[in-house]
């Protein structure tokens, strides 16, 4: 187990990246706390697969060092790392049994027979294929499979970090859940390190302690489920997290009010905002249709009715506007303005979020 | 749905039936006809039984070029399919070098058998030859008209010169085929580089090198223009393989009966030992293991 530190890490697939567009994985200094459990979330090709595996030493980065409890292992190879890791489609040893699959990592380095019985056991009961370890791994289903990856992901005890890259994609919803929550639970058992990577918000959600935004290769926020939701840093989040995602609008600020194609919006808090491309952004859960003449004027679309709640979909001008009504809500043909909780709102300059004037940065808030 | 039976269907697979009898099952029945059948001449032909059967697998003659003709097969097996295994690990993965070893790989592969005969039947003359010259120069017996090591050792070192590469070109395209994932969970894994091999290339090659396996065996168990162009079945006999036997009996000797005799029963042994190497090879992995 180790804290994991990057420092001044970048990496570019091409052998003379120019400019900072060259780069996969665009600079990134940050910590991996030893013994939490992160979730890497972002778009697909958005470099989370290329930081996984400059961590795991399968590339080697083009700038920069990784320690491992400030110890340099950037030239070190995977094996010398001591990292487990799974990758998003099944990898076993067709000619091995179950069992010879699971026992492997343990082989190689050498533990004796004792131990890899009692702990292939062990995962075996984890992952639910106690009764199949004497099958050979070439005949099983996909999702077995996957289940003997993860189980050769933890069979080591003494690994410094446990890496999973999209893990879960080929396994069925019930299995998944049951899955994620085994590996929550090997997780409190352990306490490895655990970065898991994946695109499903949910997932990420569900799984980590701490969820680490990336976009375009580059990290935009790290924080807890509920930091994310809130007060996503950068407008990427906003969009990625949250279903459907944050409302943004583009607006002129001034002070603690915004405008918005000509109507007045309280912002609740002072603002001095930079040059350039200006934005607010609203949660559709923090928004709310009205019918007294107050708010943005809109036009409604569409309600979509999911269950817990209703979807409005309404025009603004040229843009959309989701509302997150309650389930009992009545949604008149009077509804024709969309009111803002001024708590909730959040500035973007150039994507990025704006402090309002007398707070303190929080720690989670800024990233990159 | 109710299926509409038509018998007359059947008149459909007549010109592929027609076209089989033509060109196989009729000439095929010919040469059994011949086996069971002896003549002396003017066309005349005596029922003759199973005897030329009887006595082919009596004869010495038979029995020498049959025991040839296996050691050859298996030493040329064992010397090509490690050795395209180990070409095929070493050759690069991609880009511009990938393509010039392709090429050169697949250069030996399109001479034609007797051009290659032809090459080595001058490459290993003493007195005009590169390697014949080059090894009389450095003091080493060999003449291979002469010494039947020497023979075996030129046909031998010239199949592999021909036939390596196709072994390589399959174990290669075998190796390609494997998704990097496997080797980055190897490394993971932290296996030796013995273990990849073992338990990740091995496995993935299986299917190619059976093909390899079995083409390299029944084209070197039938082999014949290039032992017969470099040495023609000598000295004495120590280079004639079946096919040159064969060949002998039915156009030299014009022994037709014995001949015919002979192809069937060559065509049996190739046909069991295809067989066999295909049984053993595809239940290989089903033996160890529940």
């Amino acid at each position: 187990m180790a804290k994991i530190t990057l420092d001044n890490l970048a990496h570019s697939y091409l052998p003379n990246p120019q400019s900072e567009d060259d780069y996969a994985l665009k600079e990134l200094n940050h910590d991996w706390v030893d013994g939490e459990a992160y979730a890497l979330l972002g778009a697909s090709g958005c470099g989370k697969s290329t930081l996984l595996n400059i961590i795991s030493g399968l590339l080697h980065p083009s700038q920069g060092r990784i320690l491992f409890n400030d110890r340099d292992v950037t030239s070190e190879p995977t094996a010398a790392r001591n990292i487990a890791q799974v990758f998003q489609f099944p990898v076993v040893y067709d000619t091995m049994t179950v069992r010879d699959n699971l026992a492997f990592p343990l082989r190689n380095r050498g533990a004796d027979a004792s131990y890899i019985q009692d702990r292939v056991q062990h995962i075996a009961k984890m992952i639910g294929m106690e009764g199949e370890l004497n099958h050979k791994a070439r005949g099983l289903t996909a999702d077995a499979k996957q289940k003997i990856s993860l189980g050769r992901g933890m069979v080591r005890e003494d690994v410094n970090a446990l890496l999973f890259d999209e893990p879960l994609t080929v396994i069925d919803p019930h299995m998944k859940w049951e899955l994620r929550t085994q590996l929550k639970s090997l997780h409190h058992e352990f306490g490895h390190t655990m970065i898991y990577v994946t695109h499903d918000q949910t997932e990420a959600l569900t799984f980590a302690d701490k969820v680490v935004v990336m976009y375009d290769g580059r990290v935009v926020q790290i924080g807890t489920p509920q930091e994310l939701f809130e007060t996503p840093a950068h407008t990427f989040v906003g969009y990625f997290i949250g279903s459907p995602g944050m409302n943004v609008l583009a607006a002129t600020v001034d002070g603690s009010t915004a405008y918005i194609e000509g109507t007045e919006v309280d912002l609740g808090a002072g603002y001095s905002v930079p040059d350039g491309k200006v934005e607010i952004g609203v949660r559709p859960e923090f928004a709310s249709l009205s019918s007294n003449g107050t708010g943005l004027p809109i036009k409604i679309r569409r309600v979509e009715d999911v269950g817990r709640h209703k979807i409005v979909r309404a025009d603004f001008f040229e843009n959309e506007i989701n509302v997150i009504a309650g389930e009992g809500a009545e949604i008149g043909a009077d509804m024709n303005r969309v009111t803002f909780e001024a708590a909730h709102i959040n500035v973007y300059a150039n994507d990025w979020r704006v402090e309002p004037m007398g707070t303190q940065a929080s720690p989670a808030g800024e990233a990159a | 749905m109710e299926k509409t039976v038509n018998q007359k269907a059947w008149f459909l697979v007549l010109p592929v039936l027609l076209l089989v009898a033509f060109s196989a099952v009729i000439p095929l029945m010919t040469v059994v006809n011949y086996s069971v059948q002896d003549t002396f001449g003017n066309n005349q032909f005596y029922w003759a039984g199973l005897e030329w059967f009887k006595e082919l697998l009596e004869s010495e003659r038979l029995h020498n070029a049959l025991g040839r003709q296996i050691a050859f097969s298996m030493i040329i097996l064992a010397i090509e399919v490690p050795l395209g295994i180990f070409v095929a690990l070493n050759m690069p993965k991609k880009g511009f070098w990938a393509s010039v070893c392709l090429v050169l790989m697949a250069l030996p592969l399109l001479i034609p058998w007797n051009v290659v005969g032809t090459i080595w039947q001058i490459f290993g003359r003493v007195d005009i030859g590169l390697l014949g010259y080059t090894l009389d120069a450095l003091g080493i017996a060999y003449n291979y008209t002469q010494d039947s090591f020497a023979a075996w050792a030129t046909v031998v070192v010239m199949d592999v010169w021909h036939w390596t590469s196709l072994v390589a070109l399959l174990a290669y395209a075998g190796l390609q085929s494997i998704p990097d994932a496997y080797y980055q969970a190897a490394k993971i894994d932290q296996a030796s580089r013995w273990k990849v091999f073992r338990y990740i290339e091995l496995p993935k090659m299986q299917g190619v090198l059976l093909i390899a396996i079995l083409l390299r065996f029944m084209d070197s168990f039938m082999i014949y223009t290039e032992p017969f162009v470099v040495t023609g079945g000598g000295p004495g006999n120590a280079t004639t393989f079946l096919s040159i036997d064969l060949v002998k009996m039915a156009l030299g000797q014009f022994d037709l009966g014995p001949a015919a005799a002979f192809s069937l029963m060559y065509f049996l042994v190739i046909l069991l030992i295809s067989w066999v190497f295909y049984t053993v090879m595809t239940n290989l992995d089903k033996r160890d293991g529940v």
